[in-house]
């Protein structure tokens, strides 16, 4: 298929309306295959206004003079149209365009090519940005680089040794027969060989069988994530289920006890089983405990993101009724159940020594939120930008979060919802959450949680296509698009992504939970209605005072350095420099990389001044 | 001191306030004349000043013992278990006693002591004078004076003595117009704008009644209008509701008719009165209080307080009135029904958004001695001071607070000072610990003789002022030198850290206020040694004009510098303030969360697992 068939008209004068607060633009609107392109008049500057057509998430149009334009009227000399694109990214745009005709055209022409279902004709199989190269920062191996870790983790664990090595990578998985949704290599007890798992996985909806998502070395216990399984009214049982779970928890420390979190209700567990769920049966899981954590998902969740846009779209309103919409959407009271979810499996693996095992029905959605979550609040390296990144890589993305059908529309759709829910979205909340209550511990800043959203959504690159890695390796995503992470991870934008004020922090971080320390993402949920400038400046000032050391360390180290008495001390001095930084570097207390660095480069500024003092 | 009989009891029970299981420390319980202190088992001390104590509660007895519940004035609460019901029931009565004083020469102020001599104390009380504020307005000038007709508060008992007045307006038109306004409380200058020539004044309201007029009110009002050289018309602002005017009417007050007075624009803005202020506060503290609060009952409980709906209704006032004199170059005058209430609030803010002075440190004590202070806003029967009248008391100037914090949230570079400030002064509307807030007129204050038997609260301020210092104000910008804060409703958040100040567990477990002050403390450090080592440069130059090295100098410059260790390594290491009291990561441990009592459900099953006091002890450290 041609993109050409579906554009129905070259180009048009258009005036674009963005939001309050910015400057109109005026200029000539080009429709392509994947992009809406304008481009501003002589007069002004030069840059080209681009938006990808993928973004539009509903349209808009209205003729002016005319009440419908579905009547096709005969274009008239100074008649216009109004296109209103409504955009996942929740950005509400206005384009008034010459032409009723014109107007349709475009519309019709954005209508059609923004619903594109086909994946390898979306704009990441095009996207080649200078300055990348395609098949860069794609972690082609999460689980094995994750194995790697806990293999580490387990060797100079203080624990006793049969401990050790009691996780396997299983690449029993090679070729998605065993389930569809999984990466290739999983991490499972070393104690089970592959064709139990292969029996479990036939026991387990959509062959997910229980493995490993993280592994809490400081205290030897393990988080687990799979989907329900297939017990059904008759009550089924697995023999290599249960042996597996057994297998868990008799490598785990000594009398460790295994619970699993079921993150429906008790009834809605119990009623999966009339259609073939079900969930584990107590007897046959000698040590495991079940305890129920409903979260929402699916339609609910969708729903409460479009109320809540509804609600944050009408500035106008008074204070009650914003109250009482912000309420009843319950956006909130979700974003407080799967916090409290994840503290209470992060609990259980710090505090009481016990192995987690998290699943819902598919153990696609809300299961992911809670284990992403839950490394969040125990592991340190996930709060690192690499970690984060390697986070999301493994838990959300190899993990089989299905993104193509969750994010397929945000929340201006007119179409009824199918499989649409912003679970990322509320993931992606919880952490902001996380990073408010604790501002000093992620590496990351809102602008990194922002820019996930926008690119789960609608994108350049090929992160986030498919629904899981087998569709992934069908479509050669990786080798044909650019990784997300390679474009987050360029310098120029580092300034936008971090967090200017972030000390590494050992500990586990555990969040409240009181509805009186949630917070509205007003940086998400009112990005563009609601244009919080002043912020912005404080927040640059931030940036200035925790980068910049003093302008006057560099006056002062230029002007000592052109008053160096002659070249042979210059080098002289250099050369200390080098060795007194090494020096340097062995006593400062290892606080983390970041601020090591900081304080190496910092102290060599002053040693090179004391250097020059010679 | 008579009313306590019992000044210790041991083996008292502090319940969590939060938690659904019962949670508790367990301490000792001390009674002292101003204070009463807990001291729990791990030697940490809650102070609850008796003046902050706003309700005292003995509850039914219980197995464990007699609960007392005390909900203080800056929002603490505590719930105590004490073992014998005669000793809860001696320390109740004793607090019922010590907390409702019926003198004001009872009150801690007067028998604070902080070591200070009288020349001391003097220049305490001369830091803010408000003749040097006018000044600073550019008043007296050739359109305003200042008016000697309240010398001997003859006029109006409530105003302070020096009053500024249009130049024209003479001194039988002030007397006119005071015996037309209610209380006395005539037309008078609050603020000054210096380059539009506009004023803010304020007063009471009109006696009108239904038909009543004033010849010398409505000459005072054109006097003002005519000295705004730019703008002929003036606004009269009310701040009151229609409804609220309408029905003062009947009392032969109310409202000014457009009709009798030329060049007047009339405004009803709509703010509630004291009485629904303080249900709506009370009503707030009971959502917040709640046990196990869900999401959705926090929210709907925010609405039906309406707290943030008059917030708002206050800010928007505030902004009317900014945009008055900024974009019409029009005088205000703004009035309620005494004009010491609403008018306050309005004035303040008005000048708070129109003059960047307002948001320096000094500058807000100056705000709040002239338009709150001595203007006669009544402290003592709002607050509740003394044993009163309950229905005078009411959170009129909390919301003004509040106000500047939702300012300082959406103007982060604004204000020179931080939460904290606004915290402490709103500890010290309370506490009556200094005499500023006793009181409620200047005349009461000066019967009292405040000046000469209690300390100011400014300096003490101003000497812990590294703590309310905003690392990120910036003085110069000119962006910021009118605000226009967005009123939308999404801008208006509940104030966690004032209505739960003392609850720990609530709050952002990391500063980051801390670490960038800690910063720039390091960033200062740094410039200091680069212009240390600069003059080192400069000097050794001079010594080594033959350019020779010694092997001494070489050896010091290796890695022992001195300057290194101390300033730089050491310092790196604070930057994580793992110990600062209030907000830090040590509160941050499960146990201190309410999806900890989950812990109980692990534990069921094989309770002798892991004590989760292990926990504790491993996280804090």
């Amino acid at each position: 298929m041609e993109f050409s068939e579906l554009i129905r008209t070259g180009q048009a004068q258009v005036e674009l309306l963005r939001g309050p607060e910015m400057p109109p633009l005026r200029g000539t609107l080009c429709v392509t295959g994947h992009h809406l392109l304008l481009s501003p008049g002589p007069q002004a500057t030069p840059d080209l206004w681009l938006l990808l057509l993928r973004s539009v998430d509903s349209i808009e149009k209205r003729g002016q003079g005319t009440l419908s334009l579905s009547l096709s009227i005969p274009s008239v000399a100074g008649d216009a149209g109004t296109i209103t694109l409504r955009c996942k990214d929740l950005r509400v745009l206005q384009l008034d365009i010459e032409g009723v005709e014109a107007t349709l055209d475009i519309a019709r022409s954005i209508e059609a090519l923004s619903s594109l279902e086909s994946v390898i004709t979306s704009f990441p199989f095009f996207y080649r940005p200078k300055g990348l190269r395609l098949g860069e920062a794609w972690h082609f191996h999460p689980p094995e680089r994750y194995y790697k870790r806990i293999a580490r983790e387990t060797w100079s664990s203080p624990l006793p040794v049969p401990q050790t090595r009691a996780w396997r990578l299983s690449e029993a998985n090679e070729d998605f027969s065993l389930c569809p949704s999984y990466p290739r290599a999983v991490i499972v007890p070393r104690a089970v060989d592959d064709d139990a798992l292969a029996r479990s996985a036939r026991f387990r909806q959509g062959g997910r069988f229980p493995v490993l998502s993280y592994y809490h070395a400081p205290r030897g216990t393990v988080l687990l994530r799979s989907s329900q399984p297939l017990t059904g009214p008759q009550k089924l049982r697995c023999a290599a289920d249960e042996e597996l779970l057994r297998a868990v928890l008799a490598e785990a420390r000594p009398g460790a006890r295994g619970v699993i979190v079921d993150t429906r209700s008790a009834q809605a567990a119990k009623q999966a089983r009339m259609t073939g769920g079900g969930t584990e049966a107590k007897a046959a899981y000698p040590g495991w405990k079940r305890l129920h954590r409903p979260l929402e998902r699916g339609r609910p969740l969708q729903e409460s993101f479009v109320r809540l846009m509804e609600a944050c779209g009408d500035p106008e309103q008074s204070m009650d009724r914003w109250l009482s919409r912000l309420d009843g959407c319950r956006w909130l009271s979700h974003a407080k159940e799967a916090l409290s979810t994840a503290c209470l499996a992060a609990q259980g693996m710090e505090w009481e020594g016990a192995c987690i095992l998290v699943h819902g029905a598919e153990g696609t959605d809300s299961t992911l939120l809670v284990t992403s979550l839950a490394q969040l609040i125990l592991d340190p390296l996930s709060r690192t930008m690499a970690g984060f990144q390697e986070l999301i890589e493994r838990e959300w993305i190899q993990a089989g979060h299905p993104f193509q059908l969750r994010c397929a529309h945000s929340a201006f759709s007119h179409t009824r919802p199918k499989h649409e829910a912003p679970i990322f979205l509320l993931f992606l909340d919880c952490v902001w959450q996380l990073g408010r209550q604790f501002p000093l511990s992620l590496e990351f800043g809102e602008g990194m949680l922002l820019a996930l959203f926008d690119h789960s959504y609608a994108s350049p690159f090929g992160t986030f296509l498919c629904n899981s890695e087998k569709e992934r390796c069908l479509c050669e995503v990786r080798t044909r698009t650019h990784s997300l992470w390679s474009g987050l991870n360029q310098p120029k934008e580092q300034r936008k992504l971090r967090n200017p004020l972030y000390v590494p922090n050992p500990l586990a971080i555990w969040p409240s939970v009181e509805p009186q320390s949630l917070r509205l993402w007003q940086g998400l949920f009112l990005r563009w209605t609601h244009p919080p400038e002043p912020s912005e400046v404080a927040w640059e000032k931030v940036w200035q005072i925790a980068t910049v050391r003093g302008p006057l360390t560099v006056v002062g180290l230029s002007r000592c350095g052109a008053q160096a008495p002659d070249a042979q001390s210059q080098q002289r001095s250099a050369r200390h420099v080098e060795s007194s930084r090494t020096g340097a570097r062995t006593r400062v207390p290892c606080i983390g990389r970041r601020t090591l660095n900081h304080c190496a480069t910092r102290e060599a500024q002053v040693i090179y001044l004391i250097c020059t003092v010679l | 001191m008579e009313h306590i009989r019992t000044t210790k009891v041991e083996q008292v029970k502090l319940l969590d306030r939060f938690s659904t299981s019962n949670k508790s420390l367990t301490g000792t319980l001390y009674l002292t004349a101003t204070h009463l202190l807990f001291i729990d088992s791990h030697q940490k001390e809650t102070w609850i000043l008796h003046h902050h104590i706003a309700l005292v509660e003995k509850l039914a007895l219980t197995t464990s013992g007699c609960p007392l519940v005390i909900q203080c004035k800056n929002f603490r609460a505590v719930h105590f278990v004490v073992p014998r019901e005669r000793d809860c029931h001696d320390i109740y009565n004793s607090l019922l006693q010590l907390s409702k004083q019926a003198k004001y020469e009872d009150l801690y102020a007067f028998s604070y002591n902080p070591k200070q001599n009288d020349s001391e104390r003097l220049r305490g009380w001369q830091l803010v004078d408000l003749a040097e504020e006018y000044k600073r307005m550019g008043v007296p000038n050739s359109n305003w004076q200042l008016s000697d007709a309240n010398r001997d508060y003859k006029i109006c008992e409530t105003y302070p003595r020096e009053l500024y007045v249009p130049r024209i307006a003479s001194k039988p038109i002030i007397v006119g117009s005071s015996k037309f306004r209610s209380k006395g409380r005539f037309p008078v200058l609050s603020y000054y704008h210096q380059n539009k020539e506009a004023a803010i004044c304020r007063c009471s309201q009109p006696l009108s009644g239904f038909s009543a007029r004033c010849l010398e009110d409505e000459h005072l009002l054109q006097a003002i209008s005519k000295a705004n050289p730019a703008n002929r018309y003036m606004y009269v602002m009310d701040t009151r509701p229609r409804l609220n005017a309408m029905a003062n009417r009947a009392a032969g007050k109310g409202y000014e008719n457009e009709d009798n007075y030329s060049n007047i624009r009339f405004q009803f803005v709509g703010i509630e009165n004291i009485h629904v202020m303080r249900s709506s506060l009370q009503k707030l503290l009971e959502v917040n209080g709640t046990k196990g609060l869900s999401v959705s009952d926090f929210y709907s409980g925010l609405e039906n307080a309406g707290w943030l709906r008059h917030i708002k209704a206050v800010m928007d006032a505030a902004v009317f009135l900014a945009k008055a004199i900024m974009v019409e170059n029009a005088s205000v005058l703004v009035h309620c029904s005494d004009g010491w209430d609403r008018t306050s609030q309005v004035c303040s803010l008005g000048s708070l958004l129109l003059d960047p002075y307002y948001r320096t440190i000094r500058g807000f004590m100056v705000l709040i001695e002239k338009d709150w202070i001595s203007f006669g806003h009544k402290y003592s029967e709002r607050c509740g001071h003394l044993d009163g009248d309950p229905k005078e008391v009411s959170p009129v100037f909390t919301q003004f607070l509040e106000c500047v914090w939702h300012l300082t949230e959406q103007f982060p570079q604004a204000f020179e000072f931080n939460e904290a400030f606004l915290l402490q002064i709103h500890e010290h509307i309370h506490s009556c610990q200094f005499g500023n807030f006793i009181g409620n007129c200047q005349k009461e204050r000066e019967e009292l003789k405040l000046k000469e038997k209690t300390y100011s609260l400014w300096p003490f301020l101003l000497d812990d002022q590294e703590k309310y210092i905003n690392p990120l104000y910036s003085s110069t910008s000119q962006k910021l030198a009118v605000l226009e804060p967005n009123t939308v409703s999404f801008n208006f958040k509940f104030w966690r850290n004032m209505y739960h100040q003392f609850d720990r567990t609530l709050h952002p477990r990391q500063s980051v206020f801390n670490i960038i002050m800690n910063m720039n403390e390091q960033n200062k450090q740094l410039q200091k040694d680069v212009k240390d080592l600069e003059s080192q440069i400069k000097q050794h130059k001079n010594k080594q004009t033959d350019g020779v090295l010694t092997k001494e100098l070489l050896n010091s410059v290796r890695p022992e510098s001195p300057a290194l260790k101390t300033s730089l390594c050491l310092k790196e290491q604070t930057l994580l303030p793992v110990n600062d009291a209030l907000r830090t990561i040590e509160g941050s441990n499960p146990a201190d969360n309410r999806y900890s009592e989950y812990a109980d459900e692990f534990s069921k099953a094989e309770p002798a697992v892991v004590s989760s006091e292990y926990g504790v002890a491993r996280m804090t450290c």
